[in-house]
């Protein structure tokens, strides 16, 4: 840990003189990647708080046995339609999925659940698939869809079967 | 992106009107939360800066309209792997690499490995699943993607073409 610490620092400062050099200098891609840096800093500042504290109020109201019931062992096909929902409603992409499908795995969602939760968070959010099909067709966007979803819930059952077989669990405490 | 925040805002008051400890309990598990996670998120922002530096959006165009259309295919499953872009970056950039003549099975290729596999997002991902874990729903996402671009290729006729 000690150690993962002191590269970490190395690198961040490493990389911040090469930005602040830049700029002295006037290098110009060093000046693109600090643009770059800021620009998705600001773009993930904007979602990730909201995330958070979305995050927060669920493990705090939401009963363990809930989850259990409608996206744990028992509970079968809705489990899926259901998560699927969730996914498509909430924005962010796969930033905001991890730490969200995270939160749901530590309430009791099986693991193929959960695994279907994040496809589903990063090919079929509503917003998006709305403005994809504005730019790419309808057409475009409904085989992607019809093909894509199907795949994704396919492979999260064999994938949760395949890790509960090797009775994998999740890091305690992120 | 403010629709979110207003109906953050809304359900935190809501929470907050019915139980004020468990409201504070929340945000305060939200702080712990982030702050455990901010390192990995700076590593991840320096990654992006880097990548999206090397991958203009004229690179991935050139790359995009090669002559062959199953090396085209290669490579934007390849790009979208590696970079990272939101998505109202991204289908913009799509729709107009479609009117200079790029197939739909491309972009299909393209757009899908954006959404679905990442490679800056890979230490961020494992933090909360793990290495292995990480490393076969990226490469299954990859597979997916493949499949869903030839079957579009298939559906506009650019497969057999």
């Amino acid at each position: 840990m000690k150690r993962n610490f002191k590269i970490r620092i190395a690198y961040i400062s490493t990389y911040l003189l090469f930005l602040i050099v830049s700029f002295i200098l006037g290098y110009n891609p060093g000046k693109e990647i600090a643009f770059n840096f800021i620009s998705f800093l600001v773009y993930m500042l904007k979602i990730l708080p909201c995330a958070f504290i979305l995050i927060g109020l669920f493990e705090v109201w939401v009963k363990r046995e809930v989850i259990e019931k409608h996206l744990g062992e028992e509970s079968g096909i809705r489990g899926y339609v259901w998560v699927i929902l969730l996914a498509g409603t909430i924005a962010g992409g796969l930033l905001v999925a991890f730490p969200i499908a995270y939160s749901l795995y530590n309430k009791g969602a099986k693991l193929s659940i959960v695994f279907t939760y994040i496809g589903a968070a990063a090919i079929c959010r509503v917003p998006m698939t709305i403005y994809e099909a504005s730019f790419m067709g309808v057409k475009f966007t409904m085989i992607r869809l019809l093909i894509s979803l199907p795949l994704v819930i396919i492979t999260s059952i064999l994938l949760g079967d395949y890790l509960n077989k090797r009775n994998y669990k999740m890091a305690e405490g992120k | 992106m403010y629709y979110t925040y207003a109906i953050t805002g809304l359900i935190l008051l809501i929470s907050f009107f019915i139980n004020k400890q468990k409201t504070i309990k929340a945000i305060k598990i939200s702080f712990i939360k982030i702050k455990k996670i901010v390192p990995t998120f700076i590593s991840m922002l320096i990654f992006v800066s880097i990548i999206l530096f090397l991958f203009p959006d004229e690179v991935i165009s050139n790359f995009l309209n090669n002559s062959s259309k199953f090396l085209s295919v290669l490579l934007a499953s390849l790009i979208g792997s590696i970079t990272l872009m939101p998505g109202f970056a991204a289908f913009p950039l799509s729709g107009i690499l479609l009117t200079k003549g790029v197939p739909y099975m491309v972009l299909s290729a393209f757009t899908t490995t954006l959404m679905m596999v990442g490679i800056i997002t890979f230490p961020l991902e494992k933090e909360y699943f793990g290495v292995k874990v990480t490393l076969i729903r990226n490469t299954i996402s990859f597979f997916i993607a493949l499949i869903v671009a030839v079957i579009t290729g298939i559906f506009f006729g650019e497969v057999f073409q």
